[in-house]
């Protein structure tokens, strides 16, 4: 790419910016300490909070439907039952987030035993210079509806290999931090990066089908 | 710096995750090579289009199997800390 470095104008570069954060509410821990007490209306609150992207998340990890929504059922059992546990060291969501992963992994391990080991050494190291240089439009987002933009979504999300798109999961969309998403997957600092790199740049190849200027624009 | 290092360090870029520096000389590199600009920018709409997205609303029959089985088990134990609910 460098040969269009001496032609290409002058232009501002690409500068990053926290994402936002959508989970966290004021009165969560008020709500988990209701719900440890036996309170529970509270716990079905907390429920009904994130019902939606734990099922998300399984879906995005297992890839099938009824593993995804046992896998839900019982995280949020699971949590109800260890609720005491939570010392309140982390986010709520990110506890349950941890509970479920796990959840989810154990039925995709089952239904793909041979094909998931998340500790194994994996080759990141292959060229990963992207081929398809293409820019998007300026608003990917407004092209498609909600709808169709989580099918999209969920579609490219899947075609990841199970080690990578664990971590896109954690790391992208649950916004956990990198060391979390390394303590939650027994993986290294280095190796959830490593990852993560793969993750997303296969991902905006993936997307660019759908994104780039002038596709269904 | 060259197009293979910005990528070695776009994960850090895009985390803010680079001492001053390195994020200088990346910087100095996209203002002037526009397929890596490109590479940046979408890469980060991609983790953006990720982040912000709603998840679809939970199917009916699944969400009324979920609070079925909720209540069914929750009703049966005792409260985390030790009461009965």
């Amino acid at each position: 790419m460098d040969r269009f470095s001496m032609s290409s104008p002058k232009l501002d570069p690409v500068r990053p910016h926290p994402l936002p954060s959508t989970v966290v509410k004021d009165d969560e821990s008020a709500l988990v300490a209701a719900a440890k007490s036996g309170d529970i209306p509270a716990f079905e609150t907390l429920v009904g909070r994130y019902e939606r992207k734990i099922f998300r998340l399984a879906q995005n990890i297992t890839q099938n439907r009824e593993d995804a929504e046992d896998a839900m059922q019982e995280s949020f059992l699971k949590a109800y039952e260890h609720l005491g546990e939570f010392q309140g060291n982390s986010r709520f969501y990110t506890w349950l987030v941890r509970i479920a992963v796990n959840q989810a992994l154990m039925k995709l391990r089952r239904r793909r035993p041979n094909v998931v080991s998340l500790d194994q050494e994996l080759d990141t190291g292959e060229d990963m210079m992207p081929r398809e240089v293409e820019d998007w439009g300026p608003s990917p987002e407004e092209r498609y509806g909600q709808t169709e933009l989580s099918g999209i979504l969920g579609k490219v999300i899947g075609e990841l290999d199970p080690p990578f798109r664990v971590v896109f999961q954690l790391r992208d969309i649950e916004e956990l931090s990198t060391e979390e998403t390394a303590e939650a997957l027994g993986l290294s600092v280095p190796a959830v990066k490593s990852r993560l790199l793969r993750a997303r740049l296969k991902l905006r190849e993936k997307l660019n089908q759908y994104f780039r200027r002038g596709e269904n624009s | 710096m060259k197009c293979k290092d910005i990528i070695n360090e776009l994960a850090d870029y895009l985390d803010e995750a680079l001492d001053s520096t390195l994020r200088a000389s990346i910087e100095q590199h996209l203002g002037n090579c526009k397929d890596c600009r490109v590479v940046v920018d979408t890469c980060q709409k991609t983790i953006q289009i990720f982040c912000n997205s709603e998840p679809a609303p939970l199917p009916e029959d699944t969400r009324e199997r979920l609070h079925e089985a909720l209540l069914r088990r929750l009703r049966l134990k005792k409260s985390p800390d030790g009461q009965r609910a």
